[in-house]
């Protein structure tokens, strides 16, 4: 079940969904909450804005979503996904390559999605058929770079390691000495 | 006060790197009296520079120039451009070990006697034994301030440590504890007891944990006999046309090529770096590089057999709270060919937080099968394995032929194939570890493949006969007098146990024969 659609009708569980309805008739809804503007992508719950710049919005909505089913966590709400792939924005106005390389992979992956679903990956309802297209296309350098750069541009926020219970520095409050480096009570 | 030598002054020992084994030897021959320079090609960062988060201190210190993986070890896919996570800063990778300080076993200085004939190893007993070597074992810790050796206390078991022992005593082990660590479990010689933050690896905050940065190069430093010269990478050794040494090559701070004298040349670069020189610093002379008429200058490379274990419980454990590794597990580490393989391994608790496991955990992987996992992580128990891996000499470091570093000399090339007796083992304890955690309620484990390598050992090996490797056992070359190694590039063998200690302890019986020479004017 794509979190999106349940969030923005919670009436609608997956039992009760009919399957080609949810494919062909309300796929854009599995992406509402990810709206595009001119040349933003515009979050309307967690009410943020992206500037894709040197991007087409589509297409960094498309990485967004990439990101999030390379590494999904239900707890990790978009914005950290955002901001991971904001970076790409910024350097494909001025970085050719770059751009060449998310040009095509992007391509490529709504070329797969369509003839698979009809419809752009990005709207690609179940995360289950959006990682078998990913699977298709993991060879290529959109994917390595995005799963790549990933492990670092997720996982080094900062902001994300409470969402995992992970403390992060602990020198300056004095170490663990007095603050539970032994307190585990289940053993 | 620490000293300042000129240029010019040929008088001096110059050691090339200032870790485990080049920080300890410069700092006992400075106190010996001995006039010392050490080349460091890293900056010198205080305690109070490091930084309790991974990625940034991975930055502050880590050797990130640029190095090839090749062969058919997992890291040369995953990590194609860094087979080794090491220290580029004064202290070394003493700035970065855990502190476990385990002496080699007996059989594992004769290696060749006690495994026999393994086909596609190069085995070679040690030309010393572990009976010469108890004198130095004991000096180094009593100075490392070894927990359990010499009165000192262990440390307090974390979260991590509980789990760990817990697994270990319910599937029948009994060589269980908090280990020999030089991280002091009280104050001792003007260091602090050790805060249980976490972060060894990122450079101790409290100065708690032993290395040649906080507890060796000032008190050599203090002799004014010693100068640590940071940000200074050596590129080459020089000689005379007796062949005898007379000075390095390095570039300074701001790039600039300069050239310092010396009497003596010891070099301690980790067993990456210091082949690489020998091999740079190949003259009409020694077309093969320096000390290399034996050919087995980069060969017989080893890493030690790794992996980790990580499980996880249904309840929180918290293994970053504290000593990164909190304890040990001695029962495997014996010679027991019944077992499948010769050789053995120790089980040592780790952690790693939530940016590091990310990266490490199963480099490549993505989708459920890897988030649900880190999505555990305060749930998680965590161990890593070491074992005895075996000399090969098609596993070796050479000159690359393609890249070059920024001085436009040619990087090292790092080939590792696994044995497969390193194969066997790694099976074996992977599933010894997974048997620990399961006995204590994992609901799942995680059987890791090996980081990029911290343990770098035996490329400029000491054997009895020069045609077998490239020092004797004082690490003094077989073909130049004068020229020393003077770190894990000695070893012979690389036994199952942490090297640090073993290193430290040849450099302290290194400075005992190098001023003996010295002062008989043999060198």
């Amino acid at each position: 079940m794509n979190d999106k659609h349940t969030h923005v009708a919670p009436q609608a569980t997956k039992a009760s969904i009919d399957r080609r309805q949810f494919l062909s008739g309300s796929a854009a809804s599995a992406v509402a909450l990810m709206t595009i503007t001119g040349t933003a992508v515009i979050h309307t719950t967690e009410a943020w804005g992206l500037e894709a710049k040197g991007l087409t919005p589509e297409q960094m909505r498309t990485l967004i979503k990439m990101a999030r089913d390379i590494f999904p966590h239900d707890q990790l709400a978009d914005k950290f996904y955002a901001l991971a792939c904001k970076p790409y924005g910024e350097k494909a106005a001025t970085d050719p390559k770059l751009k060449a390389i998310i040009d095509s992979g992007v391509l490529r992956l709504d070329d797969a999605a369509k003839s698979a679903h009809r419809v752009a990956y990005a709207q690609v309802g179940w995360e289950a058929e959006r990682v078998a297209l990913l699977k298709k296309v993991s060879d290529g350098a959109l994917f390595k770079k995005l799963r790549g750069d990933l492990v670092v541009s997720l996982y080094n926020q900062k902001e994300v390691w409470p969402l995992f219970g992970y403390e992060g520095e602990s020198a300056s409050k004095g170490g663990y000495i007095a603050r539970g480096f032994n307190d585990i009570n289940w053993l | 006060m620490a000293a300042k030598f000129e240029l010019t002054d040929d008088s001096v020992v110059v050691i090339v790197g200032s870790g485990a084994g080049g920080g300890t030897l410069g700092t006992d021959l400075a106190l010996k009296g001995i006039k010392v320079v050490i080349l460091e090609a890293g900056k010198r960062h205080e305690t109070e520079d490091f930084l309790n988060d991974e990625w940034a201190s991975f930055g502050q210190l880590a050797w990130g120039d640029t190095r090839i993986s090749s062969g058919s070890w997992r890291v040369a896919r995953d990590f194609p451009n860094l087979p080794a996570w090491i220290v580029k800063a004064v202290g070394g990778s003493t700035v970065h070990w855990a502190g476990a300080s385990l002496r080699l076993q007996e059989h594992e200085f004769k290696t060749r006697t006690t495994y026999g004939a393994i086909p596609g190893a190069n085995l070679l007993d040690w030309p010393v034994t572990l009976a010469e070597l108890e004198p130095y074992y004991a000096k180094a810790e009593d100075r490392m301030g070894t927990t359990l050796t010499n009165g000192i206390p262990g440390l307090p078991g974390n979260n991590n440590y509980k789990v760990f022992e817990a697994g270990a005593k319910k599937i029948g082990y009994t060589k269980v504890s908090t280990g020999r660590m030089s991280i002091n479990s009280q104050p001792r010689k003007d260091r602090g007891a050790c805060q249980q933050i976490g972060f060894c690896f990122q450079g101790c905050k409290s100065g708690a944990k032993w290395s040649t940065l906080v507890a060796e190069i000032p008190r050599g430093e203090a002799t004014g006999k010693l100068e640590v010269r940071p940000e200074c990478h050596v590129t080459k050794i020089e000689h005379d046309a007796g062949g005898k040494v007379t000075g390095v090559v390095y570039r300074d701070k701001d790039g600039k090529e300069q050239r310092q004298k010396a009497r003596v040349v010891a070099v301690a670069g980790n067993s990456i770096e210091t082949p690489r020189l020998l091999l740079l610093s190949a003259s009409a002379k020694y077309p093969n590089g320096l000390a290399n008429s034996s050919g087995q200058v980069g060969k017989n490379y080893m890493r030690h057999m790794t992996a980790s274990v990580y499980g996880i419980f249904d309840k929180p454990v918290k293994m970053w709270r504290g000593t990164t590794m909190a304890g040990v597990v001695q029962d495997e580490a014996e010679n027991n060919p019944k077992r499948g393989f010769v050789g053995g391994y120790e089980f040592e608790t780790l952690s790693l937080g939530i940016p590091f496991m990310a990266a490490f955990l199963d480099p490549g992987a993505w989708g459920r099968e890897f988030t649900t996992a880190l999505d555990q992580y305060q749930n998680m128990a965590g161990l890593w394995i070491v074992g005895e891996d075996m000399a090969q000499e098609k596993n070796r470091v050479t000159l690359s032929k393609v890249a070059k570093d920024k001085w436009g000399l040619p990087v090292p090339d790092v080939h590792f194939d696994d044995h497969p007796n390193d194969v066997a083992m790694r099976a074996h304890a992977h599933k010894q570890g997974i048997a620990m955690y399961e006995a204590v309620g994992a609901t799942r484990t995680l059987p890791t493949p090996p980081y990029p390598s911290t343990h770098n050992l035996g490329t400029c090996r000491m054997s009895e006969k020069p045609r077998d490797g490239v020092c004797n056992k004082y690490g003094q070359t077989h073909d130049i007098k004068n020229l020393f190694i003077s770190d894990g590039s000695q070893f012979t063998s690389g036994g199952a146990e942490n090297p640090t200690l073993t290193i430290v302890t040849l450099a302290i019986r290194q400075a005992d024969y190098i001023a003996e020479q010295m002062g008989k004017n043999a060198i």
